[in-house]
């Protein structure tokens, strides 16, 4: 049984553009007949460019915005329709601006969100205590929000949106701005979560290690349509995001012929060879073992970063 | 809705603590607020110096016109003004935050950012009530007595309704605040006076258009035993509360509709 569900769904927007007197309103579609689901426990990236489309997902699947066309489920109701119910079960996190309140220490923000989603005291009090050990709250409790560093503030809105045991969490680019120890942390304690409470969980990011540290699941959007939705490894290997092999000659000289692969760049004796993902690099090897004199070599496969450029490239 | 009223207090309750962290900076920020708010009825007391009667009503009288109007504005303003934010909330994207809560978004932005110090108000005009009613000789009977307790609250409810229509448009003109603040701020100063002296347009305009004549006008009329204007019979401020539900119901309409709005545009 699915806990999110899209049919068809699509958000238009009216923008309205000026110059000079005229105004001129133009209908975009943020997003255009998204189709998923996705399974209790799943934890899903999802990744696009600026502008794909990913916030108003996100804003459509916690109810904030009605979508224009097609069916939402999330936790069996329709969130626009019934916002405050599926409010108690999920979480949300906005990457760019915090949900706690400004002024208040953290720990007041959390005494309040206790009462807010009727959590039983008992079980505020235990998982306030494991968030506090494990995203290290301990010295920022009696600190005001407008107080905290940027990764310090993440670290209390991600525990601030996990209190309530949500059965969904939505995190809205969860590590921006975040230093790559505080990024590491924060993944290990999603992980965590996922796997101990089987919380579902949706992000978006523009930080594939985030993606390659946590999700089961990718799903890349491009001007409001799904152009991927699969396993990283699937992601991965779909595209032909050419594989590079590097040789180290005994001498320099002119670029080498090998059937299969082009050289595309020469480093003195260092040349740089590309050749298709879905090929062997064994007979190239020998092919140039055969004909040059092969010092050293190494393969390096496509980085996700280019296998998604290529991705929007060729959307 | 029935949780409505607990779910409130606990939004409120969150500020008051805060606030009362730093319990002399209150006391003081309450103090002067007191004190501004009063030397703003010395205005009146001077006026009086040079005059006996002001468009029919003595000292006494006025400022019981005066007080009531102070209440209710003090205490709408205490319970609702926060409301007025929500342009600002909406332009810098916080007002997302309200609609992943389980609490109405209503209520978190009438909550937000309480400030008890806006008791300052009510507690000057609760001096001024006290100067007043002790001034003034009114033929007391039950439905008199009735009528002014209840006109206190009715007067509060109108004045948060017309906050609340002001927050409801900021959803479609998000600069619109202030636009809002001169009809509930200026509405204020305009029902400490005797209405009749403003002209019969205006009077039309409070009663008809933005009922704000029966915040406290008519109930006063009605207290001290006064004939209303426009040929209106003298038992129009008993309409007050019948005044103050449709008040509500609009407003809360308004609400609604520049919620759905919202949550049908984005920011």
């Amino acid at each position: 049984m699915a806990v999110i569900e899209l049919a068809d769904v699509s958000r238009a927007f009216t923008v309205t553009s000026r110059s000079g007197w005229r105004r001129t309103r133009r209908e975009v579609r943020a997003v255009d007949g998204m189709t998923f689901s996705v399974e209790p426990g799943e934890v899903m990236g999802y990744i696009g460019p600026n502008g794909a489309g990913k916030s108003t997902t996100i804003k459509m699947l916690t109810g904030i915005l009605v979508p224009s066309g097609g069916t939402i489920r999330v936790a069996g109701v329709d969130p626009s329709r019934h916002r405050l119910k599926l409010a108690r079960r999920i979480g949300v996190v906005f990457g760019q601006r915090t949900t706690l309140w400004w002024d208040l220490p953290l720990k007041d923000s959390f005494a309040v969100l206790q009462k807010m989603y009727d959590v039983p005291l008992a079980r505020h009090r235990e998982n306030l205590a494991t968030f506090v050990e494990l995203l290290d709250l301990r010295d920022l409790l009696d600190v005001p929000v407008r107080q905290l560093s940027l990764g310090q503030r993440m670290r209390g809105d991600i525990a601030a949106a996990l209190l309530h045991d949500p059965e969904i969490v939505y995190l809205d680019e969860p590590t921006i701005g975040l230093d790559v120890i505080s990024k590491a942390r924060l993944r290990e304690f999603l992980a965590q979560v996922n796997a101990e409470r089987r919380t579902t969980i949706i992000l978006t990011t523009h930080d594939l290690d985030d993606i390659e540290a946590l999700c089961t699941r990718v799903m890349v959007i491009d001007h409001g349509h799904q152009i991927f939705d699969g396993t990283l490894d699937g992601l991965k290997s779909s595209q032909s995001a050419p594989r590079t092999l590097v040789v180290d000659l005994a001498a320099t000289l002119p670029p080498i012929q090998v059937t299969g692969a082009t050289v595309i760049k020469t480093d003195g004796p260092r040349q740089h060879l590309t050749f298709p993902t879905n090929t062997s690099a064994a007979p190239l090897l020998a092919e140039i073992a055969a004909n040059y004199p092969l010092v050293d070599l190494s393969v390096s496969e496509p980085t996700i970063e280019s296998v998604i450029t290529q991705l929007y490239n060729t959307a | 809705m029935i949780r409505a009223p607990a779910q409130y207090w606990l939004l409120i309750v969150m500020w008051i603590r805060s606030v009362l962290a730093y319990p002399a900076s209150f006391v003081l920020m309450l103090v002067s607020s007191t004190l501004v708010n009063l030397t703003d009825f010395v205005a009146v007391l001077i006026m009086f110096s040079h005059i006996t009667a002001f468009g029919g009503f003595s000292l006494g009288e006025m400022a019981l016109l005066y007080a009531t109007s102070s209440t209710a504005l003090g205490m709408a303003d205490l319970l609702t003004g926060s409301i007025e934010r929500v342009g600002e909330r909406i332009r810098t994207g916080a007002f997302d935050a309200y609609l992943i809560r389980p609490v109405p978004a209503f209520l978190q932005a009438a909550a937000d950012g309480f400030a008890l110090r806006r008791l300052g108000r009510p507690l000057q005009a609760g001096t001024v009530l006290v100067f007043a009613l002790s001034k003034v000789d009114i033929d007391w009977t039950v439905a008199r007595g009735i009528m002014l307790a209840v006109s206190l609250v009715t007067g509060t409810v109108i004045f948060a309704a017309l906050f609340v229509l002001g927050a409801s448009f900021q959803f479609v003109a998000i600069d619109s605040a202030e636009l809002a603040n001169s009809v509930t701020y200026g509405g204020q100063a305009l029902t400490q006076f005797p209405l009749t002296v403003f002209g019969k347009e205006i009077v039309r305009a409070v009663t008809f258009v933005v009922p704000l004549a029966f915040v406290n006008y008519y109930p006063v009329l009605y207290v001290l035993g006064k004939p209303a204007p426009l040929g209106l019979p003298s038992w129009i401020g008993l309409l007050s509360p019948l005044v103050a539900a449709v008040m509500v119901a609009l407003s809360s309409l308004a609400w609604r509709a520049g919620l759905r709005r919202y949550r049908s545009t984005g920011s």
